[in-house]
C-alpha cells in the first residue's frame, strides 16, 4: 500500500480515537454527577404515586425500603421483577402496595398499581402504563376519569367472585359503551392481585426486605 | 520527503478555505431559521417528532426548544475544532459529538425536570436521528465561526420549535378543545391554572390526536406557508417601482 495513505489512514484513525476519547469522558462526568439527583428524582415519582393511592396516616415506616421481590409472571402477570411494598404502623402490618399487569387490554399490557390494606380491603388503584386507545379505552387512566375509583373500598368479601366482572357480563362493575375489553383486562386483574394477597399475606409481611417472596 | 509536503500544502489549503469564507450576515441567519428555510415547513427534515409529539402545544413546543438547544451546542461544539477533523471521518465525528451532548441532556432532564422527561420520553434521545441536526453541523457549522454557528443552530431549531408549537396548538384546540394542557409538568402543579378551556363541554375529535391528523395538519401549515410566500413574491414582483430584489 502507498506509504503516504496509510500515514493519512492511521492519522485519521488516531483522531477519530481522540475523539471518542474526550466524548466518553465527558459522558462518564455527566452520568456519575447525575446518578444520585435521578436516583433521588425517581424516588420522589414514586411517593408522589403511592400517596396517591396510600394515605400517609396509615403508615409509619419508609416504603421503598420495607420492599420485597415479586418474581415474574404468576397471578400478578408482571413481565419483569417487581417490589412489594410493605406499609406498617407501628409495627404492625398496615398495607401493602402491589404492581400487576393485566395481558388482555385491548392493546396490550395495562400496568396497574393497587394498595390494599391488611384486612383485604383496597384502598385505591392506578393505571401506571397503557397503550388504550385514546377517547375510547383510556378512562381506566385517572387522568381521564374516576372510573378507577370503582375499586375503593373493595374486597373480596364486599363483592363475591361471581360479581367480579362488568356490568354487561353479569357482575356489578360500572364499563362505558363501545369500550368494554379495557375494564374487563382490569378487573380481572385486580380481582387477580386480591386473591394473591389472600393467600401470601403473611408471607409478603414475613419476608425480610430486599428477599424475593417466600412461596 | 514530498509526501511531507504534500500534506502539508493540503492542510493549508483546507485551513485556507475555512478562512476564506464570506461573512454570513445575522439578520439572514434568523431569516433563514424562521421561515425561508424552516426545517419543518420548507426542508421538510426531522418529520417523525413533528409528527409524532404534536398532540399538545407544550409537548410540541418543549421538544422543539430541547432540539434548538441540542443544534445550538452541537454547532457550537463542532464549529472551533472545524479545522482538526478530517473530511473522511467528519460523519461519524460530528454524530458521536451529537449523541454525546443530547445523552447530557437528556440524563441532566431525567434528574431535574423529571416530569417532563417523562412525558417526552423517547423523543429526546431520537433527537440525534433528527436530520437537521447533523445538516446543519455539516452544512454550517463546519464551514463557519463560532457564533454564527451557534446562532444558525439556534434558529433553525426555534424555527422548527414554532411549527412545533402551532401544528400541536391547532391539533390541541380541534383535538381536546384545550390549550396549554400539560403546561404543569413544566411549571409545577400551580401552573394548572394556566390551561385554556376553548371549548366547554367539548368531546373531542379524536382524528385530529392520531397520527392522519397530524399528516393533514402538517400539510395545510406547509400550504399556508407556500401560499404566503408566493403572494408575497407576486406582490414584489409587480412593484418594480420599488427597487427591492425579489425575495425567492
Amino acid at each position: 500500500m502507498n506509504p503516504t495513505i496509510l500515514k493519512h489512514a492511521v492519522k485519521t484513525a488516531w483522531v477519530m480515537i481522540a475523539f471518542t476519547i474526550v466524548s466518553t469522558l465527558g459522558l462518564a462526568i455527566i452520568y456519575h454527577s447525575t446518578k444520585t439527583p435521578i436516583s433521588k428524582a425517581e424516588a420522589e415519582v414514586r411517593m408522589r404515586l403511592f400517596g396517591q393511592i396510600l394515605p400517609t396516616d396509615l403508615y409509619d415506616n419508609d416504603l421503598l425500603q420495607d420492599a420485597i421481590k415479586q418474581p415474574v409472571g404468576g397471578d400478578l402477570g408482571n413481565r419483569d421483577e417487581t417490589m412489594i411494598h410493605r406499609a406498617r404502623l407501628k409495627g404492625e402490618p398496615a398495607a401493602v402496595i402491589l404492581e400487576a399487569t393485566a395481558p388482555d387490554g385491548y392493546s396490550g399490557d395495562i400496568k396497574l398499581l393497587v394498595a390494599i390494606k391488611a384486612t383485604g380491603e383496597i384502598v385505591g388503584v392506578r393505571v401506571l402504563d397503557h397503550k388504550e386507545t385514546p377517547g375510547l379505552g383510556d378512562y381506566i387512566d385517572i387522568a381521564h376519569s374516576d372510573w378507577i375509583k370503582n375499586f375503593d373500598a373493595q374486597s373480596l368479601e364486599k363483592t363475591n367472585d361471581d360479581a367480579w366482572f362488568v356490568k354487561k357480563d353479569g357482575g356489578q362493575f360500572d364499563f362505558t359503551t363501545g369500550a368494554t375489553i379495557t375494564p374487563r383486562a382490569v378487573i380481572k386483574a385486580v380481582h387477580k392481585v386480591l386473591k394473591f394477597y389472600q393467600a401470601h399475606q403473611q408471607a409478603i409481611f414475613e419476608t425480610a426486605s430486599g428477599q424475593p417472596l417466600a412461596q | 520527503m514530498s509526501e511531507v509536503n504534500q500534506e502539508a500544502t493540503q492542510e493549508a489549503a483546507q485551513v485556507a478555505e475555512v478562512k476564506a469564507q464570506p461573512k454570513v450576515f445575522y439578520s439572514e441567519i434568523v431569516e433563514n431559521g424562521l421561515w425561508k428555510q424552516n426545517p419543518g415547513l420548507v426542508q421538510l427534515l426531522g418529520l417523525c417528532p413533528t409528527l409524532a409529539m404534536t398532540v399538545s402545544l407544550v409537548n410540541g413546543f418543549s421538544l422543539g426548544v430541547m432540539t434548538a438547544v441540542v443544534m445550538a451546542a452541537s454547532n457550537a461544539s463542532v464549529a472551533p475544532i472545524r479545522q482538526w477533523v478530517p473530511t473522511e471521518i467528519r460523519i461519524p465525528v460530528f454524530i458521536l459529538i451529537i449523541a454525546a451532548l443530547v445523552t447530557i441532556i437528556d440524563l441532566s432532564m431525567h434528574a431535574y425536570l423529571q416530569s417532563l422527561h417523562a412525558v417526552l420520553g423517547i423523543f429526546i434521545p431520537l433527537i440525534v436521528t433528527n436530520c437537521i441536526v447533523l445538516a446543519r453541523v455539516e452544512a454550517f457549522a463546519a464551514k463557519n465561526p463560532v457564533v454564527p454557528s451557534a446562532l444558525d443552530g439556534f434558529m433553525m431549531g426555534f424555527g422548527l420549535a414554532l411549527v412545533l408549537a402551532t401544528l400541536g396548538g391547532v391539533r390541541e384546540i380541534i383535538g381536546k378543545g384545550t390549550l396549554f394542557s400539560g403546561i404543569d409538568l413544566v411549571f409545577g402543579p400551580s401552573a394548572k391554572s394556566m390551561i385554556l378551556t376553548i371549548i366547554p363541554d367539548y368531546h373531542g375529535f379524536l382524528l385530529a390526536i392520531l397520527p392522519p391528523g397530524a399528516f393533514i395538519g402538517l400539510a395545510s401549515l406547509i400550504a399556508t406557508r407556500n401560499w404566503l410566500a408566493q403572494r408575497k413574491a407576486a406582490r414584489e414582483a409587480s412593484a418594480p417601482a420599488s427597487a427591492t430584489l425579489i425575495a425567492h
